[in-house]
């Protein structure tokens, strides 16, 4: 039954299927290692310690990022602090009281909608509910478009760190006589806590590069401001607003508000991956 | 750890009061993560309702015609969104094309072929690149992508195409470096790491018994692949890649970096054009007028719409695959 011809044809398909997935590799691996070298160029060499301590610069001046910074920190905090009590108790009921409800499924489909969904979407709907009534542009509306993306982040790590407590440790406490919600804010958060600090920690890797939803909420300031109720000026619409200018040190701005994005991004993922692995 | 202190003496009274109050917060508690839940589907209706609304001027006064108008002009108050609808398709058709090979190639290089301790660090790396802002693909796109393009990869595919009939007109000059072209290749590169995560995790799940069997019978790792590893895991796969298409067509700052703004259909991909993102984020805050305001606003409806059908979709095929995962264990 031996056939020679069909197996070196075998041999040869199977040849140029693998150079073709290690070519696929390849060309992927390629491209991602090209933008980081750039960046990492780019970037290192606009790096000085102007960046933190000027305000950014109208054209042809010295200066540096540091309104930007603090508004993206701004935003960024007041967004977590709003978002994630929000999204852990929702990703409590998803777990813990409403596991198989209709209703939970329901939650959960728009959740992972919202998860994806656009965020210049968010934007607009955040000037439509907030600018629009305000009548102004301000950093409460950038920090709730903010809010927004990060919820559906919270709901799911938290969700999914909750299914994974054994249920033995609830019954353990229930059968002390305790009541559900003492069981869930002692027990069953207590053993998910790593779990649910990642998620967040996720959640502020995610917004922290967020440029759509600002544009028209925070939009921009060229000032050092910590007025909420005001205008304000984050890294992400820095770097689109003076990477698509004419100028030459306004460009190199860019890349350095870049490389900073991208290194707390990298920063922030890491330490919550690590965060994941001691608790499994 | 649990400081629960029930003093031993306990009359029969102070143990139904414990309970009560015990109950009563139970209550409290349950009501204060329903409310949080139910927070989020009014999120999503707060969404379609706020953007059904604002985009009410602009329904009434182009109605169907602003679907299949590609005529852009604030000066008049004439808007219709053609131009931008087909930008946003057609550059996540580009990136999907490009995307899914590679995204799958990549897959099977993690799970079959990548030695044994490079497995981790690799799946990783690709995991953390998941993860970069879109807008760091946007800087690199306008900087570094599309001016060599516009010198080395445009003229060459122009020349190569230029006499072939019906081609030439999908590749005609002159390169410009950005365009539709180049927006597609910047989304297909930012979608390739969620493409293969997501790839390489749902071919994890395969159960680890057929492929040793497939191998048993002397299949090689093409058969493997094609024919135990795919099938099995076909569902997850196409979940995962329409999960990355209802990304990439709601993308804007990768986008509006390279694609040009220019608001007309051209049949060359290597021509500048505009997406609904792009157009959004370039022109909101620039709109006078409640109509150019609310015409954008319609477009983000339509790309809510378009990313809602691709997403929702995604969701149940992945929600299926999770499922039998599930039994399966």
């Amino acid at each position: 039954m031996k056939n020679p011809r069909l197996l070196a044809q075998r041999r040869a398909i199977n040849v140029a299927f693998i150079a073709l997935s290690v070519g696929a590799a390849l060309f992927g691996i390629v491209w991602l290692g090209l933008i980081l070298y750039e960046l990492l160029v780019n970037g290192v060499s606009a790096l000085a310690p102007i960046l933190f301590t000027a305000d950014t610069p109208p054209p042809g001046q010295p200066g540096g990022l540091a309104n930007a910074i603090l508004g993206s920190i701004l935003m960024s905090v007041v967004a977590v602090a709003v978002g994630t009590p929000i999204g852990i108790l929702a990703g409590t009921y998803l777990a813990e009281y409403g596991r198989h409800a209709r209703l939970a499924y329901v939650i959960r489909f728009v959740n992972d909608i919202l998860l994806s969904a656009p965020s210049i979407v968010i934007g607009l709907f955040i000037y439509e509910v907030i600018v629009v009534r305000m009548g102004h542009f301000s950093a409460w509306a950038g920090a709730a478009a903010l809010a927004v993306i990060v919820i559906p982040v919270v709901v799911r790590t938290t969700e999914n760190m909750l299914l994974l407590v054994p249920n033995g440790l609830r019954e353990a406490a229930f059968a002390l006589g305790a009541a559900r919600s003492f069981v869930i804010r002692s027990v069953t958060w207590r053993a998910a806590r790593a779990g649910m600090i990642t998620g967040v920690l996720l959640a502020v890797a995610r917004i922290s590069g967020e440029t759509a939803p600002l544009l028209f909420t925070a939009f921009d300031n060229q000032f050092w401001s910590t007025n909420l109720n005001g205008p304000m000026s984050s890294l992400p619409a820095v770097i689109y607003k003076f990477a698509m200018s004419p100028y030459a040190d306004w460009q190199r701005l860019a890349w350095a508000g870049a490389l900073l994005i991208t290194v707390a991004v990298l920063t922030l993922s890491i330490i919550a991956r690590v965060l994941e692995r001691r608790r499994s | 750890m649990v400081d629960i202190a029930l003093t031993e003496t306990l009359t029969a009274t102070d143990r139904a009061a414990t309970v009560a109050k015990g109950g009563r917060r139970d209550a409290a508690f349950h009501a204060l993560t329903w409310a949080a839940a139910v927070l989020v589907v009014i999120l999503f209706a707060g969404i379609m309702v706020s953007l059904l609304l604002g985009s009410m001027p602009s329904i009434k006064a182009f109605g169907l015609s602003f679907l299949i108008s590609e005529k852009w002009n604030p000066v008049t108050d004439k808007f219709g969104a053609l131009a931008s609808i087909y930008g946003t398709l057609i550059t996540s058709l580009l990136a999907m094309l490009v995307a899914v090979p590679v995204g799958i190639g990549i897959a099977i290089f993690l799970t079959e072929l990548c030695p044994r301790p490079l497995r981790r660090p690799v799946a990783i790396a690709v995991e953390l690149l998941a993860g970069i802002p879109s807008i760091i693909y946007g800087i690199w796109g306008l900087f570094v992508l599309a001016p060599w393009l516009q010198v080395h990869l445009q003229p060459w595919i122009i020349d190569l195409f230029g006499n072939v009939p019906y081609l030439q007109d999908f590749f005609a000059g002159p390169p410009y470096g950005i365009g539709i072209f180049t927006a597609g290749l910047i989304l297909s590169i930012m979608v390739l790491p969620s493409i293969s995560s997501i790839t390489h995790d749902v071919f994890l799940t395969v159960p680890p018994m057929l492929k040793e069997a497939g191998y048993g019978l002397g299949c090689t790792t093409w058969e493997v692949m094609w024919r135990v590893v795919l099938p099995f895991a076909r569902t997850g796969v196409v979940g995962g890649a329409m999960l990355a298409l209802g990304r990439a067509l709601g993308e804007t700052m990768a986008v509006t970096f390279v694609i040009g703004n220019a608001h007309h259909i051209s049949t060359s991909i290597l021509a500048p054009g505009t997406s609904i993102s792009a157009t959004i984020a370039n022109e909101f805050t620039e709109a006078v007028g409640s109509l150019y305001t609310s015409a954008l606003i319609e477009m983000g409806l339509i790309l809510f719409f378009i990313t809602f059908v691709v997403l929702a979709a995604a969701q149940l095929m992945l929600g299926a695959l999770e499922r039998r995962a599930g039994g399966a264990s």
